[in-house]
């Protein structure tokens, strides 16, 4: 019963998207694109947050390396192959989350919160240093991927509405993939981790590669969202790796629910959208927007898809 | 008598300058119900986190199966045969009794990234393990379970681990002599497949489950052996059963 009624909301939802893409001013579909990316963004952090208890305040810098990454591929006056470039982003995005997960990993608590955001300080003081990165300027992807195969052009990224369309078959992938790891018997390991993780390993669970395999997943997730910032504005700079984008991606799984996925995704509109009504009605909006953080974080503490819930027929 | 599947040698554990455990020598055999009693803070816990790999000993060794295991780390001795239950109920109270204990079985399959084709398996090992205990409703949550059905479920993690040495901390903490009763009676039947090492305060099930007594006192073997020898022990009167048990 639960299921269905599940199922009926996600279609629905889904089906508003799409109907979304074909109704919408060009405007609202480059920003619900933008969303979107971080709602892809927030999905992978909350495989670490909200499913493995990994608290990471550098998740950023993957969104990073995804978006360098297809800058490095694009030649400087034609198209990257998107079949090529968008798995290079992710696979650059999973190596180094695997070099770095075998460091941080040895961490928790604090202490685990620390040497994230270190790392993703250390990508973002090299891109702003490296003249071959462009520097603080940041660099241009000049012409957006191309999906060519054979002759056939299936979409087109620089028209708004084609690449809306794709991220949103790209973030309901991401949903799908994540909430079938999260059933899997491997997804279960990963919530016992966060529950208790002594307990795991007495049980016999060696819990450092199964927090490493999580850390990797989400790295390229990451890497994914940010490959896809940089196909929809064209342009990349070091604050991609900052620890604003850090913690605002933070913000949106805790805002949403963590542990949920589809809370990351509500997350990311809601965040986005309350940003841009108080920025459009004042400049002093940074003010506004901590005031209702801090009222949303008291009226609702486990964050708005548990909150939701309570409205299904068959909740508790 | 049959070779010691787990043996202690000269084990101790050091906590700044307190020992726990000082220089303990036990032998553990196959289809024995070993029993370690002793005061609160005799060092029984702590000897139980040190075979199971939670602790690192100070000093000794501890031979499974012939091999040195002692610094081994926690999952690659539960990944061997020795499994643990706690003192203090230590299940997952999101999980369903169900999960808890496939989570359990889980944990012996080396790589659960592949384990699409197994999952059958877990649940039938899962589902066996709780009808051994005699655990009925296995779809609640183990938050909403009694503590008694808790120490049931904790006793099924364990045995879901196909090990071969059961470590028990105080598996009957808590019951009511009712359930303390069927505990007795299911740790009694395990012995037929395992080596058991119980550790628990309780003196009557003790004497009439154990084959062999080990009496810790401050960390330290006071005596060990039969539960008649140990009874008449009169340094073990002295420290710890009183003279109305003699």
């Amino acid at each position: 019963m639960r299921i269905s009624i599940e199922l009926a909301v996600l279609l629905a939802v889904l089906a508003g998207l799409i109907a979304f893409a074909f109704g919408a001013e060009r405007f609202y579909l480059q920003l619900f694109s933008k969303i979107m990316i971080l709602a892809i963004f927030a999905m992978s952090l909350d495989l670490l947050v909200g499913y493995t208890g990994l608290v990471s305040f550098g998740h950023a810098a993957f969104y990073g390396l995804g978006a360098y990454t297809l800058w490095a591929l694009s030649p400087e006056t034609a198209a990257a192959s998107f079949y090529l470039s968008l798995p290079a982003s992710m696979a650059v995005a999973a190596v180094a989350a695997l070099a770095i997960g075998l460091l941080v990993l040895r961490s928790s608590g604090v202490y685990f919160i620390m040497v994230t955001l270190a790392f993703s300080q250390m990508f973002f003081y090299f891109a702003q240093r490296s003249k071959s990165l462009g520097g603080s300027d940041g660099v241009y992807v000049n012409v957006r991927p191309d999906p060519t195969v054979l002759g056939f052009t299936p979409f087109n990224l620089g028209r708004p509405q084609q690449f809306y369309l794709v991220v949103l078959a790209l973030m309901v992938l991401t949903y799908v993939l994540l909430r079938y790891v999260n059933a899997s018997l491997f997804g279960r390991v990963l919530v016992g981790i966060k529950s208790n993780e002594a307990r795991m390993r007495s049980l016999g669970f060696a819990t450092y590669r199964y927090k490493l395999a999580a850390f990797v997943l989400a790295g390229a997730l990451a890497g994914l969202a940010g490959y896809l910032d940089a196909a929809q504005f064209g342009f990349v700079n070091p604050g991609l790796f900052g620890w604003q984008l850090s913690g605002e991606v933070l913000m949106m799984v805790i805002l949403g629910g963590m542990g949920t996925l589809h809370g990351p995704i509500l997350g990311a509109f809601a965040l986005v959208l309350i940003q841009d009504l108080f920025s459009d009605a004042t400049k002093h909006w940074l003010l506004p927007m901590g005031i209702f953080i801090i009222l949303a974080v008291l009226a609702l503490p486990h964050g708005i898809a548990p909150w939701l819930k309570r409205f299904s027929p068959r909740a508790d | 008598m049959a070779e010691a599947i787990l043996a202690a040698r000269g084990l101790s554990r050091r906590f700044g300058g307190l020992t726990a455990v000082r220089d303990v020598t036990l032998d553990l055999r196959p289809g024995e119900i070993h029993a370690v009693i002793g005061p609160n803070g005799a060092g029984k816990t702590t000897l139980v986190n040190l075979l199971s790999g939670e602790l690192a000993p100070s000093a000794g060794s501890i031979l499974f199966e012939g091999h040195e295991i002692a610094g081994m780390s926690a999952p690659a001795i539960a990944q061997r045969g020795i499994a643990r239950s706690y003192q203090r109920v230590n299940v997952f109270p999101d999980f369903s009794a169900f999960e808890n204990c496939r989570l359990a079985a889980q944990s012996r399959v080396t790589s659960s990234l592949r384990l699409a084709r197994s999952r059958r398996d877990l649940a039938e090992k899962a589902r066996e393990m709780l009808g051994l205990v005699g655990l009925e409703d296995t779809r609640r949550p183990a938050s909403a379970m009694s503590h008694g059905e808790r120490r049931q479920l904790e006793i099924a993690m364990t045995l879901a681990m196909s090990p071969k040495v059961l470590l028990l901390d105080e598996p009957l903490a808590g019951m009511g002599i009712e359930e303390s009763r069927r505990m007795t009676d299911l740790i009694r039947g395990l012995a037929a497949n395992h080596a058991v090492l119980l550790v628990e305060h309780d003196m009557d099930a003790v004497f009439s489950v154990a084959q062999i007594l080990t009496v810790m006192v401050d960390g330290a073997v006071l005596a060990s052996g039969d539960p008649e020898s140990v009874r008449r022990n009169r340094a073990v009167q002295d420290a710890y059963l009183g003279a109305g048990n003699a």
